[in-house]
């Protein structure tokens, strides 16, 4: 079994996010990491690994579409015990937005061929959308098994739980699929010791839009489908009145408070 | 003018709320049109709701072959009416299986989607909220047919009453888009107060309930209010996912949003942090929830919260 596990390498949302003058999201001056939410997407996958019955047999392939620092998400996944890295980097690529960049994980995923199952987190932690996934099984043509909080599999089988809008729903389709998992379906591992030394001597191949078949022209800033025309930042909220509760002062000062802003 | 069309979000024929939203920006838009995916027998209801709020015109797709599955086939029922309306614009709510809908939309239609707007303008110019809230910016589509999904609660519903036309719309489901199939559907309970995502007020509660949800549901049934929990109080198991709100969870934007011990971490921040007004109670005066109140209580909010629904109650006779 082949598994694709999508990750991103975002900046740290602790630290402060930032726009270039071009409106693209900073990824040079504000430090980068694995996206906290493919961190689970990578768990999943070496889950889905160790639970197969010969889990030498799968390989778990850990893709990043980015910059070059963007090789740090993939050895994060490397360390935590995917098997291989494959990283597509061209200065094409940068202001891709989610149309483009599914064009291009969708590619890479053709490349790398015979793809079971491509995992993903439900978002980013940057850009948020949620929609590359579906966009992928769009462009793969495979079923989307998305939003799992829960995941079961038996030979090809998959069946997820789904925490819907409206109704917790059990989806089931059959590999190859597109799966996106939650961070519901339990805390990622770290990389042991022996992990992070491991992963140096694993296989980390780079590819161009040119490798993979994909017109540099379709993609990137100048390409998009969208285009941002401004960003601000929110202007700091003015501070607010702070009082400390002392026989039941909190309450009435909270329900006058209340009643001034017309609540009650 | 062109027509722009809303896909109407309902629960068997009921229409929700954040559809008349939607409605209500179409018009700066164009002729809003909306678009029923659902049960023959539940349409006459849903056509009569969205034509109170000016819907022009209503297509109508019967769900016989599209409910059995995930996503793929809304979004291809919704690809063959557009052949058909050729829209200046596309709205949905932003929902997960929403934008979801959007994002095959997006690539079928080969058109620029975007996802999250808290407004839309003429253009159509759209305004989200990004970064944990901390920024905001203002987007268009470039390509193809605008495909925006859009928050609840960021317009106002409009009444007045459209045409309603209605056009019956044949659509055909492909085999591949067939493939995820829902196996089972649990409708979530209703707990009687208002839809989270939807709720003009908002009780949450954290790690500082230690479990006892009591004084966060109290006060909330004072106020009319929702309850929303923190993702510590959802790992711990005290409330169902669905009640969390944050990054992983649900983003709100309530007129009022009530905070009780829960001290505001950036995964929590992301989720409420565009809230209109905003209130704290927390024991710990170092909480960083307290840098974003309008109006803070530093105290036991087991003590605080019963003693303030009791005045709300009074107060309200």
């Amino acid at each position: 079994m082949n598994i694709v596990v999508c990750v991103k390498y975002v900046p740290d949302s602790t630290a402060d996010q930032a726009f270039e003058s071009d409106n693209t999201v900073d990824r040079v001056g504000v430090p980068g990491l694995l996206s906290e939410l493919d961190e689970y997407a990578v768990e999943q996958a070496l889950q889905l690994k160790e639970k197969n019955e010969a889990p030498d047999s799968v390989t778990v392939t850990a893709l990043s579409v980015g910059p070059e620092a963007a090789a740090d998400a993939i050895r994060k996944a490397l360390q935590m015990g995917a098997d291989a890295g494959v990283h597509v980097t061209d200065d094409a690529i940068a202001g891709s937005d989610a149309l483009a960049t599914s064009t291009v994980l969708a590619a890479a995923i053709k490349k790398i061929g015979d793809v079971d199952v491509v995992v993903c987190g439900m978002a980013s932690t940057d850009g948020g959308m949620s929609v590359v996934p579906a966009m992928l099984a769009e462009r793969l043509d495979l079923p989307q098994v998305t939003f799992a909080s829960v995941i079961e599999s038996q030979g090809n089988q998959f069946r997820i739980k789904r925490d819907g809008d409206v109704a917790t729903e059990v989806i089931g389709a059959v590999t190859p699929l597109v799966l996106s998992v939650t961070d519901q379906t339990g805390e990622a591992r770290y990389p042991s010791f022996k992990g992070i030394m491991a992963a140096k001597k694993k296989p980390l191949e780079s590819y161009s839009l040119g490798d993979l078949g994909v017109d540099a022209g379709s993609v990137g800033l100048s390409a998009a489908w969208t285009a941002v025309e401004s960003t601000e930042a929110r202007p700091p909220r003015t501070a607010g009145t702070i009082v400390t509760d002392e026989d039941g002062s909190g309450a009435t000062a909270l329900t006058e408070f209340l009643a001034s802003k017309k609540f009650i | 003018m062109s027509e722009v069309l809303v896909l109407i979000d309902h629960l068997d024929g009921a229409v929700r709320k954040p559809t008349y939203e939607l409605l209500a920006i179409a018009k700066r838009l164009g002729t809003p049109s909306a678009v029923f995916i659902g049960g023959a027998d539940k349409a006459d209801a849903a056509v009569e709701s969205v034509k109170k709020y000016g819907a022009e015109k209503v297509y109508v797709v019967d769900d016989a072959e599209i409910k059995g599955y995930l996503v793929a086939p809304k979004a291809e029922a919704l690809q063959q009416v557009a052949a058909q309306a050729s829209p200046a614009a596309i709205l949905i709510v932003s929902s997960a299986e929403g934008k979801e809908i959007a994002g095959r939309l997006a690539v079928k239609l080969d058109s620029g989607l975007i996802t999250d707007a808290v407004d839309v303008a003429e253009g159509p110019v759209t305004t989200q909220s990004v970064f944990a809230g901390n920024f905001t910016v203002q987007a268009k589509v470039t390509k193809g047919t605008p495909i925006i999904t859009i928050k609840p609660n960021s317009a106002a519903p409009e009444e007045g009453a459209g045409a309603g036309t209605v056009e019956n719309v044949a659509v055909t489901i492909s085999d591949s888009a067939k493939k995820a199939q829902i196996v089972a559907s649990q409708p979530r309970e209703s707990s009687g107060r208002p839809e989270l995502t939807e709720a003009a007020i908002i009780v949450s509660g954290g790690r500082g309930t230690g479990g006892n949800f009591d004084p966060i549901e109290g006060l909330a049934d004072s106020l009319g209010a929702a309850v929303g929990a923190s993702r510590a109080a959802v790992d711990s198991g005290w409330k169902p996912h669905a009640f969390q709100i944050g990054q992983t969870g649900k983003t709100v934007s309530p007129q009022l949003y009530i905070a009780a011990g829960i001290s505001g971490a950036i995964q929590h921040r992301a989720g409420m942090q565009t809230s209109k007004t905003i209130v704290a109670i927390n024991k710990d005066e170092e909480a960083p929830i307290f840098e974003l109140v309008d109006f803070g209580v530093v105290g036991d909010l087991h003590t605080v919260l019963p003693a303030a629904t009791e005045q709300i109650t009074a107060r309200k006779g």
